[in-house]
């Protein structure tokens, strides 16, 4: 959704001046810096590459090309094949009943939709194998991770449907097309991208949750890395497994580019589309409401019941002040220092590919995008056997895992950054250039600070990101650190779901303000 | 508005930098470092204990036996630990065997029977575990369990146990298994452990499944169930337990482990830490806490089946041979 989101913005982004007049200089300061975030963006990859060199071909044989792996991978596929196209029913049918329909309610139910991104993965599961304690393979890790990911589809979803022109629905119609077939002909064509791209953030999704499937006992790659790493710290088994899971994620990001095709989808006509048509319901109304009333019940309903009925069981005693206190203070210094950290180097990527792009700059930034969709335990092993053999001074410390934050966590903080820098024009800086400061002040002095919005966005966006992050923390964090997500993890594996209740709840709390900030951001993209 | 978005920033800024020098400096503190891969609970009454009679802080990391025991390896000398403690001995003979253990005190030594510990006097033994069949007792009755843990390798058994095969526990008695039979015998049991069982994260999953019915039992280790009964016993409350013993390799009574490493640069506080977790004040927590693993000097907790009764097979808890097992367990397709 956050990659999709920016691509929306991209086209709009583009249409500046600057393309008619020619660049100020080559900005090698910026490329610079963006060349040495991209460099380091690439070390996960370098990384896999290092190690199968390492350990040679016969090794690599041996522990890639075995059952337990093709296991893994029938796994994988699996969850993938069958989330992916119930998300997108669910997701697509919420998105039309609240966007075209006179559904009762429908603005209401639209917060709802969004509502379970407030809720980590691993909570949901927390909160469904409480619920039903014999959850458990394929379809019970489907079905949680279907209520806990939708909402990347419906978002991304909902906003195309706003912005549809009724035109050529209506010519549809006029050409004899039941409505049935209109929304399946017409409507459903022109949200292939959203679809895509919310498909392509579920799909990676799904490849790198640990928390979730670990509860539901339905082993993936992730899983499985992570076993071998309690097992043997990072041996060739581990990073092997992890070598597979990158390949997987590339394939992935390769097969939503093919899926997603050069269709052109703008409008074209003077003035502006009309209001989207209002469906009617009709007769219809209450079955429709079922859908909404069913989703939100399991995937807010339930959480918040057996989280509810957790803390009744657990009363006054299970609120530790000083662990509690002591993980909430570490989880919102750390969530904040990565968050900025990740912004402010995201930032000069995100104003050359605004200033300057080109095909350098191009693949630059596909550098800071792909790192994103690694799995955090590919990132965590990364830097783990890096540090460990090069770099022991960073090893176990805060640098190490803030920059596994700012790995993971970096698109997140272009998506706000790309946005505002594109919204501040570039004739005020060549203004400030012209009236006597020097260039990069100006750019600081001027664009920076328009673009202030879009990077406090960034940085909410990575911070709350952090916040939740489980596996990196758990293979990196320093000694005596304890974040919400961790102190969750170890009392639920000691099955003392009563103590996890509150630090499941405290991470509900701090992801509130990330899922109202989405769900308005895709209003905006709208224009409403 | 500028000016209060501005005072805002610095705010935010001057909160992000007090908190963060505060964690860093936390974890940066005086005391020494104890990697502990016991139960997290039971090595935080340990070191409450230990900080409370001595004044001496202890930061603890907690984490998994072998993830350890290989991180130390790769840490080498440069490692920030001090002690490192285990629930098995595979990891501790994996730590001595790459020569990063100091040797332990005589008067620790002293204080601790000679069966746990290894003859070369470089860790300790600090707790014991005895491997069980966890069972459901609607489900099965005495005359229809397991005799020996090498049956449940047959057929008839497929799909009606579990384990938790990623843990050092289970590891740990996989190692005894191929210290008393030989590696071809491990190798075809673990062949068929992985057709015929149910692979569970952690025991107190496993004997929680158990419990629900969902396999007729698992083998794991006595004191998930003896804390749960402590407890509530809601997890636990359909279950027995179930002792191979005759020295089959499933009555296998494990040696937790406990060491001081040798790039240490508190030496006699670790020392201290390691005498006390062996010494009356260690050992007490175990015999009167909720942990129910073996005292090893003294006696055990009185709930438990004492340790001469359990008829554990002779294994030289220093010859377990972890690389081995994750190796026979990989080739299994378990791991």
């Amino acid at each position: 959704m956050l990659q999709h989101a920016s691509s929306l913005r991209r086209s709009s982004g583009r249409t500046g001046g600057h393309r008619f007049l020619p660049a100020l200089r080559p900005h090698p300061v910026a490329t610079l810096l963006a060349l040495c975030v991209a460099l380091f963006s690439l070390l996960p990859l370098g990384f896999i590459v290092l190690v199968t060199f390492d350990v040679g071909w016969e090794t690599v044989r041996e522990l890639v090309f075995r059952p337990r792996v093709g296991e893994l991978l029938i796994n994988t596929v699996y969850l993938e094949v069958v989330t992916i196209p119930i998300s997108i029913v669910v997701a697509v049918g919420l998105a039309w009943l609240t966007e075209r329909t006179d559904l009762p309610f429908r603005r209401f139910f639209s917060g709802l939709a969004v509502a379970p991104l407030a809720i980590p993965a691993f909570v949901h599961s927390y909160a469904w194998i409480t619920f039903l304690p014999g959850m458990r393979g394929l379809w019970s890790a489907v079905f949680v991770a279907v209520l806990a990911y939708y909402p990347f589809l419906y978002l991304p979803v909902a906003a195309s449907l706003r912005r549809l022109d009724p035109a050529l629905e209506d010519a549809g119609a006029s050409l004899g097309l039941s409505p049935l077939r209109v929304f399946l002909r017409v409507v459903l064509p022109q949200l292939r991208l959203a679809i895509c791209g919310g498909s392509l953030l579920i799909a990676l999704h799904l490849l790198s949750e640990y928390g979730l499937f670990v509860m539901i006992r339905f082993d993936t790659f992730a899983t499985a890395i992570v076993d071998q790493f309690q097992s043997s710290y990072n041996s060739p088994a581990s990073n092997m497994l992890g070598g597979v899971l990158v390949l997987c994620c590339l394939l992935l990001l390769l097969l939503e580019i093919i899926l997603r095709g050069n269709e052109r989808y703008a409008r074209v006509g003077t003035g502006t589309a009309r209001p989207s048509v209002v469906h009617a319901l009709g007769a219809l109304t209450l079955p429709c409401l079922l859908l909404p009333i069913l989703v939100a019940g399991l995937a807010i309903g339930v959480p918040l019941y057996t989280l509810g009925r957790w803390m009744w069981l657990g009363g006054l005693a299970i609120w530790q002040a000083d662990m509690l206190g002591n993980a909430l203070l570490q989880t919102l210094v750390l969530s904040l220092v990565g968050g900025v950290l990740a912004t402010a180097l995201a930032a000069p990527m995100a104003w050359l590919s605004v200033r300057a792009p080109g095909r350098v700059q191009r693949v630059l930034e596909a550098c800071h995008y792909y790192v994103g969709s690694l799995p955090g335990v590919v990132v965590a092993l990364a830097l783990v056997t890096v540090t460990v053999r090069y770099f022991m001074p960073l090893y176990q410390t805060f640098a190490t895992l803030l920059a596994a934050y700012v790995l993971l966590f970096l698109p997140r903080a272009m998506v706000g950054l790309r946005a505002s820098i594109a919204q501040a024009p570039v004739e005020l800086e060549r203004a400030a250039t012209a009236l006597g400061r020097p260039p990069r002040r100006a750019v600081f002095e001027i664009t920076f600070r328009l673009a202030a919005p879009g990077a406090a966005a960034s940085v909410a966006l990575a911070a709350l990101g952090i916040a939740n992050e489980l596996t990196a923390t758990l293979m990196l964090s320093p000694l005596g650190v304890d974040t919400l997500a961790t102190r969750f993890w170890s009392l639920t594996s000691e099955i003392d779901y009563v103590s996890a209740a509150p630090y499941a709840v405290m991470m509900v709390v701090l992801s509130m303000p990330m899922t109202l900030y989405l769900h308005l951001q895709s209003k905006r993209v709208a224009g409403q | 508005m500028k000016s209060v978005s501005r005072l805002s920033t610095l705010f935010a800024i001057a909160l992000a930098g007090t908190g963060f020098a505060g964690i860093v400096h936390a974890a940066d503190g005086e005391g020494i470092v104890v990697y502990n891969a016991q139960h997290e609970s039971l090595g935080r009454e340990w070191i409450e204990a230990f900080t409370k009679a001595t004044g001496i802080k202890v930061t603890m990391r907690q984490g998994g036996d072998m993830q350890f025991a290989n991180q130390l390896i790769q840490e080498g000398a440069a490692s920030p630990a001090d002690v490192f403690l285990t629930e098995n001995s595979p990891a501790m003979t994996l730590v001595d065997g790459a020569g990063l253990f100091a040797p332990v005190d005589a008067a620790t030594l002293a204080q601790v029977p000679e069966q746990f510990r290894p003859a070369n006097g470089n860790w300790t033994g600090i707790a014991g575990r005895s491997t069980v069949f966890a069972y459901d007792k609607t489900k099965l009755t005495e005359d229809k369990l397991p005799k020996s843990m090498l049956d449940l390798a047959d057929p008839a058994w497929k799909g009606r146990w579990g384990a938790s095969p990623a843990g050092a526990d289970f590891q740990a008695i996989v190692g005894a298994l191929l210290a008393t039979k030989g590696e071809q015998a491990t190798a075809q049991w673990l062949k068929a452990m992985k057709e015929n069982s149910v692979a569970y994260k952690g025991n107190s999953v496993a004997i929680k499944a158990v419990n629900a019915h969902e396999v007729e039992g698992a083998v794991i280790y006595h004191y998930y169930w003896f804390g749960d009964q402590a407890k509530t016993g809601e997890n636990s409350k359909n279950v027995g337990l179930h002792y191979f013993r005759n020295q089959d390799p499933g009555a296998f009574l494990s040696v937790s482990g406990g060491g001081v490493l040798k790039s240490s640069k508190h030496q006699k506080e670790a020392q201290e830490f390691l005498k006390f977790v062996t010494g009356q004040g260690g050992q007490d927590i175990l015999k009167n806490g909720t942990s129910f693993e073996y005292a090893i000097n003294g006696d055990a907790n009185a709930k438990l089946v004492p340790i001469k009764d359990l008829q554990a097979p002779k294994v030289d808890a220093s010859k377990l041979d972890s690389k081995k097992v994750v190796e026979l367990m990989t080739a299994a397709g378990i791991l």
